[in-house]
């Protein structure tokens, strides 16, 4: 335990690490994913098939190679940012795979005579799903994008280790081979607490959203 | 509409279908289930591609998708059978959306136009309830009304009473006859032939994906043509 005391300030930081990991993926993977949600029901063949071959790709593929991608590959393609930066864009275009299919899977369960009554009042397709179908849709997406949220956030460790949460990742490596497993384990536990602070929470407030939407139809 | 054909899969569902239809006319699409009469009723505003042929509304040919076809769209009224009301939003909102977000109404004009047409076909206590509060004749009358929103040039109408209990389809009719007497240039596919000796110009008569027969309403229903027709009115009749 007075492992996890002594280095608590690097907790703080690692903590703040991974919050703040967790709101750039969040602010990047639910707009793109949504937008390629759109992609995959469009009428136009080529935006469906770029929307297919998205979700394929970074749905099949494991976060540690998209990852290694990103901070390995794109530098070699002369992309050069931070270890943030990349680990934060690798996440992003994972998750954007799981929140497309949970969006599609809400689009597809809104009657079709929804968005046919939308295009036959004139609305564009655009309009049709903004306006008429992506609002009905939120009523089932809430619980599956839920879901896929929850196991972001736990993904952000991943990218945590990456190198980009730091001092609190090695120092947990450097206690862990100095002083063998039981630092190991309450260091983990730790890290652990850490993580559920963020997920209790954020799957109690995933609950009252899924209530609010059901109720507001 | 001229040498319309249209396949689904293996299936030939409309053979070169001609039809024109005049400014102000009223036509009744009668025929046996599977006809293709709701088939030919969605190509008027694409809502079904068509594999050949040519459709034109008002001088000029249906665009392939894109704004133009929205625009276009919102000139042709079309009312389902089963309503279709936006379920997540406000009677009144189902018919200012259209106003709003196509022909850029102000939500202060959408609304006042709204509740005239609400009034117009009985329904303006409802204007702030949900579709799903309504019974299914006050839901199909706030359709129009929602179509009517747009000032289209010709309103489509698939079916409009067929899901409705028969207490509720007299005043669907109403509404329709009413909106055929002012002069708007109506297709309707429907099984009411009350309705299509009231209100229709012509009937016509669809079988097997092919217009068999065409005429005013009188000489439709008293003399058939075709002995698909005669036998098609036979068994309608009867019950
Ligand atoms: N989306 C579709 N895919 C495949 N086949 C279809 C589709 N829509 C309709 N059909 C078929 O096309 C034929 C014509 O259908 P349509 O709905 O136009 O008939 P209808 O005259 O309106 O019949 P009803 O009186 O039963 O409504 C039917 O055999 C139907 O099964
Ligand atoms: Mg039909």
């Amino acid at each position: 335990m007075s492992d996890v005391l002594e280095n608590i300030d690097l907790f703080v930081d690692g903590y703040l690490t991974s919050l703040k990991i967790i709101l750039w993926a969040l602010a990047g993977s639910l707009p793109l994913g949504v937008l390629i949600a759109a992609c995959r029901v469009s009428p136009i063949p080529p935006l469906r098939a770029f929307g297919t071959f998205w979700v394929t790709t970074f749905r099949n593929t494991p976060l540690t190679v998209v990852l290694f991608f990103c901070a390995f590959g794109l530098p070699e393609l002369g992309i050069n940012n931070s270890f943030f930066f990349f680990g934060v864009l690798g996440l992003v275009l994972y998750t954007s795979a799981f929140v497309c299919e949970a969006v599609r899977s809400g689009i597809n369960s809104v009657p079709a005579g929804q968005a046919e009554a939308a295009r036959s009042i004139g609305l564009d397709f655009s309009q049709g799903l903004r306006f008429v179908v992506l609002p009905q849709a939120l009523r089932t997406v809430v619980p599956p994008l839920g879901s896929v949220l929850i196991a972001m956030f736990k993904n952000s460790a991943v990218v945590g280790a990456f190198g980009v949460g730091g001092d609190l990742w090695s120092t947990g490596l450097g206690l862990t081979s100095a002083q063998g497993y039981p630092a190991l384990t309450i260091f983990g536990i730790g890290v652990a607490v850490g993580f559920l602070c963020i997920t209790l929470p954020a799957g109690a407030l995933l609950q009252v959203l899924e209530r609010r939407v059901a109720i507001a139809r | 509409m001229a040498g319309v054909n249209k396949w689904f899969g293996e299936l030939h569902v409309l053979q070169d279908v001609d039809l024109s239809i005049a400014r102000g006319e009223v036509v009744v699409v009668i025929g046996p289930s599977g006809s293709g009469k709701s088939t030919l009723c969605r190509t008027i505003n694409r809502l079904e591609p068509i594999d050949s042929g040519e459709i034109t509304l008002d001088g000029q040919r249906l665009p392939e998708e894109g704004k133009q076809l929205a625009r276009l769209r919102s000139d042709v009224g079309m009312v389902f059978q089963s309503f279709n009301l936006f379920a997540h939003k406000t009677i009144l909102e189902n018919v200012t959306l259209g106003p709003i977000k196509v022909r850029k109404l102000s939500k202060g004009d959408a609304e006042k136009r709204a509740r005239e047409l609400l009034d117009r076909v009985g329904v303006g206590e409802q204007a702030d309830k949900y579709p799903a509060q309504l019974s299914g004749g006050q839901q199909q009358r706030v359709a129009i009304a929602r179509a009517l929103a747009m000032d289209p040039k010709v309103m489509l109408f698939n079916e409009p009473t067929s899901a409705l209990d028969p207490e509720m389809i007299n005043e669907v009719l109403d509404v329709m006859t009413s909106l055929a007497r002012d002069g708007m240039t109506m297709v309707v596919v429907t099984h009411e032939m009350g309705f299509a000796r009231k209100a229709a110009n012509r009937v016509v008569f669809m079988d097997g994906g092919r217009i068999v027969e065409s005429a005013d309403p009188e000489t439709f229903f008293t003399r058939p043509e075709s002995a698909r027709a005669k036998d098609f009115l036979s068994k309608i009749l009867t019950h």
